[in-house]
C-alpha cells in the first residue's frame, strides 16, 4: 500500500480542461470583459471605435497606467500600496514647487533650474518610498497601515507646498512627456507604454522579478530558500514610489495645474486597473500583461460610458460593480487553485 | 481491581480513516477520582480514542457508557455537556484576552441588555481559579503569563463548563519542572475532588509519577493496563514495542552502531545558543562529512534549534562559528550565505505549489545563475539533472510541484541545496510520512552528501530517521540536550529510555 503512492503520482493524468480553465481563469475573464465592453461599445455607439477615440481612450490611462506598474509589483509580493495617489500628489506639488511660477501664483515657492526640480521630485517620491519600506520591514508595519499613515503624509506634503493655491509650470522636459505630442502620439502614452514595457521585462526576465514572484507565492518558503524578503519587499514599495512620482510629475503637466487633492481618484483606479486585470491580490499571480488588460478595460468602460451618454451617476455605481465582479472571479479563481493544491498534496 | 463501576466504559471500539484501521475492539475503563495515564508510539491509536471520547470523531463502533448509560457524542459541545472536557496540547486560549475572560469564555455573565457584566465576571473567575489554588491577576492578558499557568488555567476553564473528566494530552510537553510540580499538585487536587482524568503522555516518568493506572496502547489496539504501583518504565517500553512480536522488536532492539567521524574538521559549532521558551544553552559540534542525529520528544526544541540555526527563529544568545567563522544569524539570507542550507519539517512551508519544479530548484542559487537576467534554459538543465540523480518521478520539470507526491516534493526541496553544496545541511524530519521507497531515497541523498564533506544535522521526533542516518547522536529534553550517544550501539528502546 505505501509503495502505490509514488506510483500514483507518477502515473497522474495531464491536467483536465478543467484545472487548465482554473489556471487560466484569471487571465481569460478580465480579457472576455474587454472584447465584451469593446463590442458593446462599438455597436451602441458610431463614435466609440475611432483611431481618435483609441488615442483619447490611451491617453486617459496613461497616469493610472504609469502608477499601476508600480502597485503590480507590491500586490505580487501580497502587499498593497495606498499611499500611490498621494505621493503622486505630492512629486507633482514639488516639482511645480521648484519652478518659477507666474507672478499670479501665490506660492512661496523656490524657483531652480528644470533639471534640478525634476531631481528633487524624483528623491522624494524614493524617499516616501523609502520610508514606508522601513516601516513595513525594519519595523513590521502591515502595508495596509503604513501606506495608510503616508498616504496622509503626501496629502500634508501637498498642504503645506500649495497652500490651497495652484500652480501651473512645470520643467519644460516634465511639461514636454506630460502634455507633448511626437506627432500624432502624445508623449505620456509612449512613457506609460515604455514604463509598462520596462516593468514586465523586469518582471519576466530579471532575477530581481523572479523573486518579487516566489516572495508573493510562498513568502515561508521563499526566507527557507535564503531570499532576503525584507530586501525584496522594501524594494517593491521604493519601486512603487517612483512609479507614482513619475505619474504624479507627468500628471500634473497633463492636467495642466498642480494642486491639493487633484489625484483623489487615482487610487481606487489603480488598484482596480491591477485587481481587474487578474493580478492576485494574495499575491504570486498575474503580471504586466494583467495589468494591461486590467487599464484597458477601466479605460474602455470610462470613456464608452460617456459615448452611450448614460447618466454620470450610474457610471460610479456601474463602475463599482464590475470592480466587485473582478474580485469574486479573483478570490474564486484563488480558491479554485488552492482546491487543486490540497488535492495534490 | 476496584469493587465500584467504572465512571466511564468503552467497549469493542473500532475507527478507521478510509482503509486505515487506527483503533481495533479497545476496551477501556476509567473509575471516579482516577487519574489514569495513557502510553503508546506516535500513532497507536492514543489521541484517536481521546477524540471519540471527547465528541470529536463521532463516526465509529462500538459502545460507550457514562455513569452505566449508554452514550453517543454527536460533538465535543455534547460531550462536555454529559461532562468530558478536553485540554489540547495546542492550548484554546485566546491570548490577547485577560484570563477572566478566557476562564469565562463563552459562559460570560450578562446583564438584562446582553452586556457582559465585567465587575462579576472578574469576581467570578478570581473565585473559581482560587478555589483551585490558582493565584493570579485575572486581568492580566493571558498571553502575558508563562506557559504553564496558561495550562492551568486553561484546565480550571475545562473544569468551570462543568467537566468531570478531563483529558489532558501531552500536558507536561513543554513545562518546566517546577511548572510539572504546580500541575501534579493540581491534578491532585481534582483528584481529591473526585473528578477524573486521562493522561497522555510520552514522558514515562511522569505517568508513572502521577497516575493510578496506565494502559498502553500499540498499533490501534490496547495492549497492556495496570496500576502504575505495580509496574516499572521498562514494562511500559517493553508493551509499547511489543516483546514477541520478533519484526518489531527488532526494530527497537536492533543495534545500531554509530561510527564518529570527530577527526575531520568541525563545519559547525554552536555555542550557549538560546532561544526563550524553545531551548536554551545548546553546544555542539558538526564535523565535515559527520551526520550529527538530534532526537527528541515532540516540544523538546530540536526543530526549533535547527529553524534558529538557520535564521529563521535568530538566536537571542550564544555564539556560532561556520567553518571557523564567526557568524551573527540574523536572517535566512545572512546564513545561506554564510554556508548553511535548511529543509523544515513542513513541505508547505518550503516550496512553491503552484510553480514547475525547476524554479522550486533554482530558486536557492539563482544569485549565482544569474547577476541579473534569469536563465530559464540553465534552470531546466540544472533541474533536469537533479530530477534524474534522484530519481525525481514524474521526471518532467515543468509540473507544478504541488501535483508530485511527498516523497518527491521531499526530493526537490533537497535537490534545491545540491547543485551548490553547503558546509551544513540542516534537516528536520527528513522522512516523515513517505513511503518506503522514498525514504530510502533520502537517506541515500543524505549519506552521499555526507560523503562529499558535508556536514549534516537531522532533527527528528522519530527514533527511526535518527537511527538511519545518524553517526552520533544527541538526545534533547525540554529545551536541552541530555545525552549524547556516541562510538557505541545505540537501539530504539535506548533512545526513548534516554529522552
Amino acid at each position: 500500500m505505501e509503495g502505490s503512492a509514488t506510483k500514483t503520482a507518477s502515473t497522474l493524468p495531464p491536467p483536465r480542461a478543467e484545472s487548465w480553465f482554473a489556471a487560466k481563469l484569471r487571465n481569460i475573464a478580465p480579457f472576455v470583459t474587454l472584447i465584451f465592453l469593446v463590442a458593446l461599445f462599438s455597436i451602441a455607439s458610431p463614435s466609440f471605435a475611432t483611431l481618435d477615440n483609441l488615442n483619447n481612450i490611451l491617453q486617459q490611462i496613461s497616469v493610472t497606467g504609469i502608477m499601476a506598474v508600480g502597485l503590480t509589483f507590491v500586490i505580487l509580493t501580497a502587499e498593497i500600496d495606498l499611499s500611490v495617489a498621494s505621493v503622486a500628489n505630492a512629486t507633482g506639488v514639488v516639482v511645480a514647487f521648484f519652478t518659477a511660477q507666474d507672478n499670479s501664483v501665490n506660492i512661496a515657492n523656490v524657483p531652480l533650474a528644470g533639471w534640478a526640480a525634476i531631481l528633487i521630485a524624483i528623491a522624494s517620491s524614493a524617499a516616501l518610498g523609502a520610508i514606508t519600506a522601513v516601516g513595513m520591514t525594519v519595523i513590521g508595519i502591515p502595508s495596509f497601515i503604513m501606506t495608510l499613515a503616508m498616504l496622509q503624509i503626501g496629502a500634508g506634503i501637498c498642504a503645506l507646498l500649495v497652500r490651497g493655491q495652484i500652480a501651473y509650470a512645470v520643467p519644460k522636459l516634465v511639461a514636454t512627456l506630460g502634455n507633448g505630442s511626437l506627432g500624432p502620439v502624445p508623449w505620456i502614452i509612449l512613457v506609460a507604454a515604455f514604463v509598462l514595457a520596462a516593468a514586465h521585462v523586469v518582471l519576466t526576465y530579471t532575477r530581481f522579478g523572479r523573486y518579487v514572484y516566489m516572495v508573493g507565492g510562498n513568502r515561508e518558503a521563499a526566507e527557507y530558500s535564503g531570499v532576503n524578503v525584507r530586501a525584496i519587499v522594501a524594494a517593491v514599495m521604493i519601486i512603487s514610489a517612483l512609479c507614482s512620482g513619475l505619474a504624479g510629475m507627468l500628471g500634473v503637466a497633463h492636467f495642466g495645474s498642480a494642486q491639493q487633492d487633484e489625484f483623489d481618484n487615482y487610487l481606487l483606479d489603480s488598484i482596480s486597473a491591477v485587481v481587474v486585470g487578474g493580478t492576485s491580490l494574495f499575491g504570486g499571480q498575474g503580471g504586466i500583461g494583467n495589468t494591461i488588460v486590467g487599464l484597458l478595460v477601466l479605460g474602455v468602460l470610462n470613456n464608452g460610458l460617456d459615448h452611450v451618454n448614460i447618466d454620470s451617476f450610474l457610471k460610479i455605481l456601474i463602475r463599482g460593480l464590475i470592480l466587485l465582479a473582478a474580485l469574486i472571479v479573483n478570490v474564486y479563481a484563488q480558491r479554485l487553485r488552492s482546491r487543486r493544491r490540497a488535492a495534490a498534496s | 481491581m476496584r469493587a465500584p463501576p467504572p465512571l466511564l466504559k468503552l467497549t469493542g471500539i473500532e475507527k478507521r480513516f478510509g482503509g486505515v484501521v487506527a483503533l481495533r475492539g479497545v476496551d477501556f475503563h476509567l473509575h471516579a477520582g482516577e487519574i489514569h495515564g495513557l502510553a503508546g508510539e506516535n500513532g497507536a491509536g492514543k489521541s484517536t480514542l481521546m477524540k471519540i471520547i471527547a465528541g470529536v470523531h463521532t463516526d465509529y463502533s462500538g459502545g460507550m457508557e457514562l455513569d452505566g448509560r449508554p452514550v453517543r457524542f454527536r460533538s465535543a459541545r455534547d460531550a462536555l455537556a454529559a461532562g468530558i472536557g478536553m485540554v489540547h496540547q495546542e492550548l484554546s486560549i485566546v491570548p490577547e484576552l485577560t484570563v477572566a475572560e478566557n476562564v469565562l469564555l463563552g459562559a460570560q455573565p450578562t446583564n438584562r441588555l446582553g452586556l457582559v457584566n465585567w465587575r462579576r465576571m472578574m469576581t467570578e473567575a478570581a473565585d473559581h481559579l482560587q478555589s483551585l489554588g490558582i493565584s493570579v491577576d485575572v486581568r492580566t492578558p493571558i498571553g502575558a503569563l508563562p506557559l504553564g499557568l496558561q495550562q492551568m488555567i486553561e484546565i480550571a476553564r475545562v473544569i468551570f463548563s462543568g467537566a468531570r473528566i478531563i483529558i489532558l494530552d501531552e500536558p507536561t510537553s513543554a513545562l518546566s519542572p517546577p511548572e510539572i510540580e504546580r500541575l501534579f499538585e493540581l491534578l491532585r487536587q481534582l483528584r481529591a475532588q473526585g473528578r477524573s482524568m486521562i493522561f497522555i503522555s510520552h514522558f514515562l516518568d511522569d505517568i508513572l509519577r502521577i497516575c493510578d493506572a496506565v494502559t498502553v496502547f500499540r498499533n490501534g489496539q490496547k495492549v497492556a493496563s495496570s496500576a502504575t504501583a505495580a509496574i516499572d518504565k521498562m514494562w511500559m517500553i517493553d508493551h509499547m514495542i511489543g516483546a514477541g512480536h520478533q519484526e518489531l522488536e527488532e526494530s527497537y532492539l536492533g543495534e545500531f552502531q554509530l561510527k564518529s567521524r570527530t577527526h575531520a574538521p568541525v563545519v559547525l559549532e554552536a555555542e550557549g545558543l538560546c532561544v526563550r521558551g524553545a531551548f536554551e544553552d545548546i553546544r555542539l559540534q558538526v564535523h565535515a562529512g559527520e551526520v550529527l542525529g538530534l532526537y527528541g520528544f515532540m516540544g523538546s526544541g530540536q526543530l526549533e534549534l535547527t529553524r534558529s540555526l538557520f535564521g529563521k527563529l535568530p538566536p537571542e544568545r550564544g555564539r556560532v562559528r561556520i567553518s571557523g567563522k564567526e557568524v551573527r544569524i540574523t536572517s535566512t539570507a545572512v546564513a545561506k550565505r554564510a554556508g548553511l542550507a535548511f529543509l523544515p519539517e513542513s513541505r508547505r512551508s518550503m516550496l512553491f505549489a503552484t510553480e514547475p519544479v525547476y524554479r522550486n530548484i533554482s530558486i536557492s542559487i539563482l544569485e549565482r545563475l544569474s547577476p541579473l537576467w534569469v536563465k530559464p534554459a540553465t534552470e531546466r538543465a540544472i533541474a533536469h539533472e537533479q530530477v534524474s540523480a534522484l530519481r525525481i518521478r514524474p521526471p518532467n520539470v515543468e509540473l507544478a510541484v504541488g501535483t508530485l507526491s511527498g516523497g518527491n516534493q521531499q526530493k526537490v526541496a533537497l535537490a534545491r541545496w545540491l547543485t551548490h553544496l553547503p558546509h551544513v545541511l540542516l534537516l528536520n524530519e527528513p522522512t516523515r510520512g513517505m513511503d518506503v521507497g522514498a525514504k530510502e531515497d533520502v537517506v541515500r541523498i543524505v549519506r552521499d552528501l555526507s560523503a562529499r564533506g558535508v556536514g549534516v544535522l537531522v532533527a527528528s521526533t522519530e527514533p527511526e530517521t535518527v537511527l538511519a542516518l545518524a553517526d552520533r547522536i544527541l538526545v534533547m529534553k525540554k529545551g536541552r540536550i541530555v545525552h549524547e550517544f556516541a562510538e557505541e550501539a545505540v537501539s530504539k528502546d535506548r533512545l526513548l529510555a534516554a529522552a
